[in-house]
């Protein structure tokens, strides 16, 4: 096998060890949807606007398409997929986006809740005004925000009740 | 949109790094990604080989030195954003960070890479104008340093040859406690400014400016120092009125055309932009100058 061509990955996906052999050129956010199926990532602008393929890499968020997935080796990638527990109990998070309609076609969710996840991991007690920085690069088509806000602020009051910061 | 067919390679070391783009034919530097990527998914670039510094510990450091902030070219922007070393000794980059794109793209996104991508109206570029940054440049035939002011060689061009790397930024302290102000116009948070300024003052003792830095982004191909408004401002004492009246030179600028805004509306905002870095600078001196805080 050519390295430079493609290569075998080890590396950490939702707590699950995985490895796998990728073409050098696949973007992270291809990997994950075509190679591991977890399509809940999405892919919208492709570029690096609009923020739907948002994962977290070694808790950071990150856009899967402006990453290569072999550089994600040896790396602690979260999805979308990742953020609810191992008994199918929802994120804060995404309790407080169903509670609050904090979406609505769904398609900027996955991205709206890894960044957000993000935030409230740095900083508990956010305002209004630092959830809407930080959804600063998540393109919302329904223009839903106020409700993701919203949403947003319910899940961190609800995380820091009962000191479940995750 | 998927990236074309290239070679990738991860060297540990900037020797390493430097061999490789050196010998490798149409080989691209891939810092962090958040310019190059998208360039690659649209086959904007089509190198033949993309040579990735991310694994080169020495590129993402910070070193204090004596007189100057030494950051490697791979030092993340999130990382500068919450530096303690960064946050005092060059305030003005934190400044200028909580503009550059957003949480996601600061997070991969480096000084390095946003300065060779040197987009008119980026903030980065205009931090090292404002603090005339010195860049450390090397590649297989030897170190080089030149001063940022060299740096830009056209439109979103650095003067680096195509086997060259950028691996180091030093940027020299001003006084403690010393003014620092970075604004910026745009639509939205995180799209590049249409006009973005940088200030720096210090003053004596007594309030008056003994030195100053006036930097303009967005308005050419790179950022410009404002002589004329540092010229009319050194000596005298700092006070809003005073940068309202100096900031006014500004209109007399060159300034670019494109779909976002007409060079009429650019001299206009750079006046704003200039007297409001500079009111930001001068709120932001520490009540007792000279001393640590």
């Amino acid at each position: 096998m050519d390295t430079t061509l493609s290569r075998t990955i080890s590396l950490k996906v939702n707590g699950s060890a995985v490895q796998a052999t990728v073409d050098v050129r696949h973007t992270l956010a291809d990997f994950l949807r075509h190679q591991l199926e977890l399509t809940g990532t999405h892919l919208g602008c492709e570029h690096g606007v609009c923020g739907a393929c948002t994962v977290l890499v070694d808790g950071r968020s990150a856009r899967g398409c402006l990453m290569l997935a072999v550089q994600a080796h040896g790396r602690e990638v979260t999805t979308v997929e990742g953020l609810a527990g191992a008994d199918g109990r929802l994120h804060p998070l995404q309790q407080a986006f169903k509670d609050h309609h904090g979406l609505q076609c769904g398609f900027c969710t996955p991205g709206m809740l890894t960044t957000l996840s993000e935030l409230l991991a740095d900083n508990p007690d956010p305002s209004e005004a630092q959830v809407r920085v930080a959804i600063s690069g998540n393109l919302c088509r329904c223009t839903g925000y106020q409700s993701i806000v919203d949403a947003t602020l319910a899940a961190a009051k609800s995380m820091r009740a009962s000191g479940a910061a995750r | 949109m998927k990236p074309p067919a290239f070679a990738y390679h991860d060297p540990g070391t900037v020797d390493e790094a430097c061999r490789l783009m050196s010998t490798l034919d149409n080989a691209r530097a891939l810092a962090g990604g958040q310019s190059m990527m998208p360039m690659l998914n649209m086959r904007f670039v089509l190198p033949d080989h993309v040579v990735d510094l991310g694994r080169i510990a020495s590129l993402a450091a910070i070193e204090e030195g004596q007189e100057a902030l030494r950051i490697g070219a791979m030092v993340r922007q999130r990382d500068l954003e919450h530096s303690p070393v960064v946050a005092r000794r060059c305030p003005l980059l934190v400044d200028a960070i909580q503009w550059v794109g957003h949480r996601q793209t600061r997070n991969r996104g480096t000084i390095g890479g946003s300065l060779c991508q040197l987009d008119p109206a980026a903030e980065l570029p205009a931090v090292c104008a404002a603090l005339d940054a010195t860049l450390t440049v090397q590649s297989a035939r030897g170190t080089r340093s030149m001063p940022f002011a060299e740096f830009p060689a056209g439109y979103m061009t650095p003067s680096l040859e195509p086997d060259e790397l950028l691996t180091a930024i030093e940027l020299p302290d001003w006084p403690q406690g010393h003014g620092h102000g970075f604004v910026e116009f745009a639509r939205r948070h995180g799209d590049y400014a249409i006009v973005l300024a940088a200030a720096l003052l210090a003053v004596d003792a007594g309030g008056r400016i003994t030195r100053v830095s006036v930097t303009l982004g967005g308005i050419g191909p790179a950022p410009v120092r404002v002589r004329a408004v540092e010229q009319a401002l050194v000596g005298q004492v700092a006070a809003a009125g005073l940068f309202r009246e100096a900031a006014e030179a500004c209109r007399g600028l060159e300034a670019m055309e494109d779909v976002h805004a007409p060079a009429s509306y650019r001299q206009q905002l750079a006046v704003v932009m200039a007297r409001r870095a500079l009111d930001a600078a001068l709120a932001s001196l520490a009540p007792s100058r000279g001393t640590a805080h």
